[in-house]
């Protein structure tokens, strides 16, 4: 157990020195930074000073292990963009992204099982036929397009909601929330459906023919035979037994829905780490691309590590396996 | 009586205006990098420094010289290695302080000092002193004609503030400090700092102490900035009304934008121009498909591709009508900048044709072009066009396009024999332009000059303007000069870039050629 243990965190801790030392070596592609942080009046005396001083007159291998010897000590260093440190900034950004990811992954979850359980018990109905098709627009429609539609829709013509930003925020402590006032709570409502608009139509259609299989199965059969209720049939005895891939599935969108943020938070101006990414790539702020990189790997690495724990700790199989190796 | 009842209606709602709140939703593509006046020398930073803080001389829409902090100034009349500069008096910073020659040494000062960014523009200033409280004497380390040009955007910052504060330094933003001053301000100017969140939002509403108070229209009671990245979301927030004043606007959305109720789009020439640069310096060039031989060392080759250009079909085609076709590379508001130089450029196919041949060309050559594709308005497609343009007098050209971080490097590092290049003219005279375009390159001069063109006889001229008094005679130079630059063909001038803002109902201003809007013109009714 322990070994097994030991050797799924070697194996993470494996991917995401990978991880980070691919980011490094394709740095220098995305441009010199030192010409975006020194205006056009600058010399050549300025530009070798400033590269110096950075640090990027140096082999990627040197830089990237400059940067995890900082990291560990839970220093990032400081944006090229806005000259404060990486971690202060990410910090005050982040409240953003998670309010965000967390209400879309709420939207995606509830509508995702409310509508796929309900386009299965009627399968031929016409308002589930309805649902189905309409949603082959969230699974094909890059998100981009569904923001500018809504923006479109909602805030030009319409002018119900507002088109970008975080409307009115309340801070706590360290945590800015949007969900104490109406502003907030209104420029949520767009990003969030853009957001987990994909995400929803793919647990619909998961929950959809997980319960379909399922109602197939001889269990109902046999409730249904037994003349219990409909609802206790469908919620009861079906909807959970499809849950179990939901939840795997569902975890692991979870952690996507934080990384993809970025088009989303670009199309809406939402201030969270995704836009920050971006102003990162053009500008060229490798401490921030660093940052933001390694922290998105180190939450896909941890889910991964998580799930895999838990199906050994679920399947007895693998406790078996390995036991019989030794 | 008629005089007098229409003077009272007019002061009546000239005080509405002033009682009603009215705010300015301004949003642009970016934000400013930090609010300390000598940090970061770049555009959006001093865009919004200006509502707050204040330099000695600003300018107008037009370009011109208006007082500011400073009510006259002019060179010593026995000493032209000083400037003198009389001070505006009665001015208080925000924070109640009075304004006195004491924080104007202080600023310059602050603002040579090593962090500064500013530091280059005033590299010439050996001492700033202060002869009495309202008078200040700046020693050159020559005479400097045109020091007042290199002064609009050196703000001036009270001198207890940034003592109480601990910001006496200019933060190293390199380094990662952040000061007081980074995200707080305290200057004499017409808007005060309420919040700022970087990146996300600033708030400012009126200074009611202001000097000039009654000489603006100073309308605007608040600003609320936002910055919005995406063209088509700040595009929707204005056609949605969300924001009622927008810089950075999209070429493809003016006629939404116009057509829009109750919306205008007014547009003025920028004070940028955009043009190609080839590389005539060397023996043999990389990127062309010509071996042992520079085609682009030939003039004849240099005036045939400029001939190729059909900068009308550019304007109407690419930049949909918002660009003005250019025959210099100095914007029109620059000094040396003339009318008959500026149309010097015609599309001519044949003509184009019989130079190559004469050059030995008359089968063309291969080339590559560098082009970047997120700095300039539609740029790439600019340089699609000229690859068109090109191919119709024989020369084959292969369009490589980047994102800035990778085109800049290019040139100034020397990796390109052919690119696009924009050059605005922070100080209107001509030779801001020669210092990093034409002067032959080195460590501190010529930086931006990816030509290799290398003219020692000019370049002696290019470094006596800098302390040529006679501006006669300084003048005629530069006249010189741009004839040499003409003459050589040394770049191809494609347009002027054409600045459009978005207003909203109501919203008034003329567009500054610097993309630098100063609220305190804005008029809102």
């Amino acid at each position: 157990m322990i070994s097994f243990v030991l050797q799924r965190v070697a194996q993470s801790a494996l991917v995401l020195l990978v991880v980070g030392l691919v980011a490094f070596s394709m740095f220098r592609f995305v441009g010199d930074p030192i010409d975006n942080m020194l205006g056009q009046e600058r010399t050549i005396e300025d530009v070798e000073r400033l590269r110096a001083q950075l640090g990027l007159d140096q082999p990627f291998a040197v830089q990237y292990y400059r940067f995890l010897e900082e990291a560990v000590q839970g220093n990032f260093g400081v944006s090229y963009r806005q000259g404060r440190p990486v971690s202060d900034i990410l910090l005050e950004r982040a409240p953003a992204t998670l309010e965000l990811a967390a209400v879309s992954g709420f939207l995606a979850i509830a509508l995702g099982i409310g509508l796929g359980v309900f386009t299965a018990i009627r399968r031929n109905g016409l308002w589930a036929n309805v649902i189905m098709s309409a949603s082959l627009i969230g699974v094909s429609l890059p998100t981009f397009l569904i923001g500018i539609l809504l923006i479109y829709l909602f805030s030009v013509e319409l002018g119900w909601l507002p088109s970008f930003g975080r409307g009115e925020t309340v801070r706590i402590g360290n945590w800015t929330t949007g969900f104490l006032t109406e502003s907030g709570l209104k420029a949520l409502i767009l990003p969030a459906i853009t957001l987990g608009l994909y995400q929803m139509t793919l647990i619909m259609r998961l929950v959809r023919s997980e319960m379909l299989e399922v109602l197939r199965q001889d269990y109902i059969r046999f409730a249904r035979a037994r003349g219990l209720k409909e609802r206790a049939i469908n919620f009861r005895h079906a909807l959970k037994n499809t849950l179990v891939p939901v939840i795997t599935v569902t975890g692991l969108q979870l952690g996507s829905i934080i990384a993809f943020a970025i088009i989303t938070e670009t199309v809406f101006q939402w201030p969270g780490v995704g836009l920050l990414f971006i102003n990162a790539i053009q500008f060229v702020d490798i401490p921030v691309m660093a940052a933001y990189l390694m922290l998105i790997s180190v939450m896909f690495v941890g889910i991964n590590l998580i799930v895999d724990l838990l199906y050994f700790a679920i399947d007895p199989r693998l406790r078996v396996d390995r036991a019989g190796g030794h | 009586m008629r005089v007098t009842s229409f003077l009272s209606a007019a002061l009546l709602l000239s005080s509405t205006a002033l009682v009603s709140a009215e705010t300015l939703k301004w949003a642009r593509a970016g934000d400013a990098l930090t609010l300390d006046p000598h940090s970061q020398n770049e555009g959006p930073s001093h865009t919004i420094r200006h509502q707050m803080y204040e330099p000695l001389i600003i300018r107008d829409t037009t370009g011109a010289f208006e007082p500011a902090l400073a009510t006259e100034w002019a060179p010593k009349a026995d000493d032209p290695n000083v400037w003198v500069f009389k001070l505006r008096e009665g001015v208080t910073f925000h924070d109640g302080a009075a304004f006195t020659a004491e924080d104007v040494v202080f600023s310059f000062t602050r603002a040579q000092s090593t962090n500064s960014d500013m530091k280059e523009l005033i590299g010439s200033i050996t001492e700033v002193r202060a002869v009495d409280d309202y008078t200040i004497e700046m020693v050159t380390d020559g005479p400097n004609p045109i020091l007042p040009s290199n002064l609009t955007n050196l703000f001036i910052m009270d001198k207890d503030w940034t003592e109480a504060n601990n910001t006496v330094n200019v933060q190293d933003f390199e380094g990662g400090e952040i000061t007081y001053a980074t995200t707080n301000a305290n200057g004499t100017g017409p808007y005060i700092l309420q919040s700022r969140e970087p990146d996300v939002k600033t708030v400012m509403t009126r200074n009611d102490n202001y000097w000039g108070i009654d000489q603006f229209p100073m309308e605007v009671t608040e600003i609320v900035y936002t910055p919005i990245q995406n063209a088509a979301t700040r595009v929707a927030a204005m056609l949605s009304g969300e924001i009622n004043f927008l810089q950075d606007m999209p070429v493809q959305d003016l006629e939404r934008v116009n057509a829009a109720d109750g919306l205008v789009v007014k547009q003025a020439p920028q004070n940028r121009v955009i043009f190609f640069g080839m590389n005539q310096g060397a023996d043999d060039i990389e990127a062309d498909n010509v071996d042992g031989a520079n085609p682009l060392a030939d003039v004849r080759v240099r005036k045939a591709m400029s001939m190729a250009m059909n900068r009308d079909a550019i304007r109407q085609v690419v930049m949909r009508g918002q660009s003005q076709p250019a025959g210099m590379i100095a914007p029109p508001f620059v000094n040396g900048w003339t009318e008959a130089m500026d149309g010097e450029s015609s599309t001519d196919i044949d003509g184009a044709k019989a130079l190559l041949a004469e050059a030995g060309y008359d089968s063309g050559f291969s080339i590559r072009l560098d082009c970047p594709n997120d700095r300039y308005i539609n740029d790439e497609a600019i340089c699609q066009a000229a690859v068109g343009m090109l191919g119709q007098i024989g020369i084959t050209v292969n369009l490589d396009a980047k994102p800035k971080a990778q085109h800049f490097p290019l040139i100034t590092d020397g990796q390109t024999d052919f690119y696009m290049l924009g050059w605005g003219v922070p100080t209107y005279d001509s030779e801001y332009i020669f210092n990093f375009l034409v002067h032959g390159r080195e460590s501190d001069i010529g930086t931006w000059n990816g030509t290799g063109f290398d003219n020692d006889d000019l370049d002696a001229k290019i470094k006596s303007l800098a302390s040529n008094t006679d501006l006669e005679a300084r003048n005629a130079d530069i006249a010189a000069i741009w004839r040499v630059v003409q003459d050589e063909q040394l770049y191809i001038p494609l347009h002027h870039q054409v600045l459009n803002w978005g207003m909203g109902e109501g919203v008034g201003i003329e567009v500054d050629p610097e993309d630098q809007p100063k609220v305190k013109y804005i008029t809102m009714n």
